[in-house]
């Protein structure tokens, strides 16, 4: 690995927080993050924002967080009614932890186009 | 009280200071010592001893004892446990009442009990195991700045631990080539960089310089990847003017966070500084050089479980814990049972993590347990595990000596992060399958797939010097 002509060039890139750094996830893979949200007892969230404005601390909520919510199809239709009403902007999963006042999961589910 | 006579000369602390049947309060501060007598003195005599001299009492009986009432004001060894393990020390219970404090300061509750009665001649070691402190007293104290859930949200990061590098060579960069390192960590996935804790103010690089370059490489960074990141800015300084000055401006550079070195700092200026940043908006990173001379040594000095509990409240957003897995001593139980300390709010006994009392801590906030020390890619998956999410995974070289540079060094280090933290969540043992978990990672990440390569070799397999007392 010495050899410098064997240095690779590292890009910088535009990251979305967790998961920004894994390939897209499979629908099965975020059928299985909302299993672990639902599992430790979280309740479900969808905020969506576009990519301008994806800084901001603060996206758009879509609806309301999902209280109660058990029925990971629910939770996943959802991700995608909101992804063909907003189809240009980045779409997140949240996972509100009511105990420790935080956010059991955060990830980008589907990414708008920028 | 009145009618008691005064009678000069010396008395055997057992005495007063021995009260077996005494019930401790909800209030008492309470204290276990591990002691180590001089041969020949019993047990109850120098349990008492240590509860004298850590308290009200003296070697000879004064005359102005008795214009107080020294049965309200003086500590109470109250119980003697064996040591598993170990015929020639004991565990001594001391309770000390709330009055014996001041208000908020850890200055003075280790003046007491730590102070003079570690040089006394009847004993040959003693160590200060754990402390008991009543929710009265915690509710006095600052604690952290902001506390991890505060932290999480002004920073954006949520479901996983943090990532952080500590800036190496530690010694000798100018501060232009030291924020192009922290840039290139920052870019290239890293949420923090900070300052070794050798790093101050010295010639070959003075604060100003640095502050103002590693606020262009945190900005920078930033920008391009559009997540927060920051430095920890050591404030550590000479006196505590020159440290306030150094923490304006951190802030005024638009670091999130700075750090400071807590235990050669001191705990006044700490608790000075934890109650800046509070007022600031700042978030503190809190180092721990100089504990191992303290808490290292298994029969005398403080362990470390007593020193994280003072730090959480004089005030600390994160605090250095050992690795377990890496090149810095920490056994995995203890360790755990000091985390707890920090992160949770009520923590019940258990002698198995060397946790001696119950300890409610109240709506005080948590500190981020910070692995640091000799950790690479293939330590993740157990970071992971030991660690937990609200921990700051902290690396060096391991983030540094990537053969491609620091970006993507910090890119292998975010990659084998998220590729743990997915698999965990999709409930697969994550320590027995890391192997499998991160090879499948560097499929996708040319990075990770040097870094693998390059530390596959490096282990710290040493044996514990301070282990937990078992028969």
């Amino acid at each position: 690995m010495s050899a410098s002509h064997e240095v690779g060039d590292f890009q910088t890139a535009q990251t979305l927080e967790t998961f920004g750094f894994l390939p897209k996830l499979t629908q099965q893979e975020v059928f299985e993050q909302i299993s672990y949200l639902i599992a430790n007892g979280w309740t479900p969230s969808i905020e969506h924002e576009h990519p301008s404005k994806a800084y901001n601390h603060y996206w758009t909520m879509w609806k309301l967080p999902f209280f109660g919510e058990q029925d990971l199809n629910a939770v996943v239709a959802e991700l995608d009614a909101c992804h063909r009403a907003y189809p240009d902007h980045h779409v997140r999963l949240i996972g509100y932890d009511n105990y420790a006042q935080s956010q059991g999961v955060c990830f980008v589910v589907h990414e708008g186009r920028v | 009280m009145a009618s008691k006579a005064y009678d000069a000369g010396v008395k055997e602390y057992r005495d007063m200071y021995w009260t077996p049947d005494y019930v401790p309060l909800d209030t008492d501060l309470l204290a276990c010592f591990k002691v180590t007598g001089q041969p020949g003195v019993p047990r109850e005599e120098v349990a008492a001893a240590v509860a004298a001299e850590s308290s009200t009492g003296t070697w000879s009986t004064v005359w102005s004892e008795l214009l107080t009432d020294l049965e309200y004001y003086k500590g109470r060894a109250y119980r003697i446990e064996d040591v598993p393990g170990d015929s020639e020390s004991f565990y001594a219970f001391v309770a000390y009442p709330l009055d014996l404090f001041e208000e908020g300061s850890i200055v003075n509750v280790l003046t007491s009990l730590v102070g003079n009665v570690f040089g006394f001649k009847a004993l040959k070691h003693l160590r200060l195991e754990d402390i008991r402190f009543p929710i009265a007293y915690i509710k006095t104290c600052g604690g952290p700045p902001a506390g991890i859930a505060v932290e999480r949200d002004r920073l954006a990061k949520y479901g996983r631990p943090m990532l952080g590098a500590t800036i190496k060579p530690k010694l000798g960069l100018s501060a232009k080539n030291y924020g192009r390192a922290v840039y290139e960590c920052l870019r290239g996935g890293l949420d923090m960089t900070k300052d070794d804790e050798n790093v101050n103010s010295q010639p070959f690089m003075r604060w100003r310089d640095r502050f103002e370059f590693v606020g262009e490489a945190i900005q920078k960074a930033e920008q391009e990847t559009g997540e927060r990141k920051g430095h920890y800015l050591n404030v550590t300084a000479p006196t505590p003017e020159e440290m306030y000055e150094r923490a304006e401006f951190a802030k005024e550079v638009g670091s999130p966070i700075l750090m400071h070195d807590f235990l050669t700092g001191g705990f006044t200026a700490n608790t000075g500084l934890a109650n800046w940043c509070r007022k600031n908006g700042m978030l503190l990173h809190i180092h721990r050089a100089m504990h191992a001379v303290i808490d290292r040594h298994p029969k005398h000095g403080i362990h470390f479980r007593v020193l994280a509990k003072c730090l959480r409240l004089s005030g600390g957003d994160h605090l250095h814990t050992g690795t377990v897995v890496g090149k810095l001593e920490g056994d995995r139980a203890s360790t755990l049972g000091f985390v707890d300390q920090l992160r949770e709010s009520f923590i019940p006994e258990d002698r198995s993590r060397g946790v001696f009392f119950d300890q409610d801590w109240g709506s005080l906030p948590g500190v981020m347990a910070v692995a640091s020390g000799g950790i690479h890619v293939w330590h993740m998956p157990a970071l992971v595990t030991i660690f937990g999410d609200d921990s700051m995974l902290q690396f060096g070289g391991g983030t540094q000596g990537h053969p491609w540079g620091n970006a993507a060094g910090a890119a292998a280090n975010r990659v084998a992060l998220e590729a743990s933290i997915k698999a965990r969540n999709q409930g697969r043992e994550i320590e027995k399958e890391a192997r499998d978990i991160l090879m499948e990672a560097a499929k996708s990440s040319p990075e990770l797939a040097i870094a693998l390569e390059t530390w596959k070799e490096i282990k710290f397999e040493f044996e514990t010097v301070d282990k937990l007392d078992v028969g």
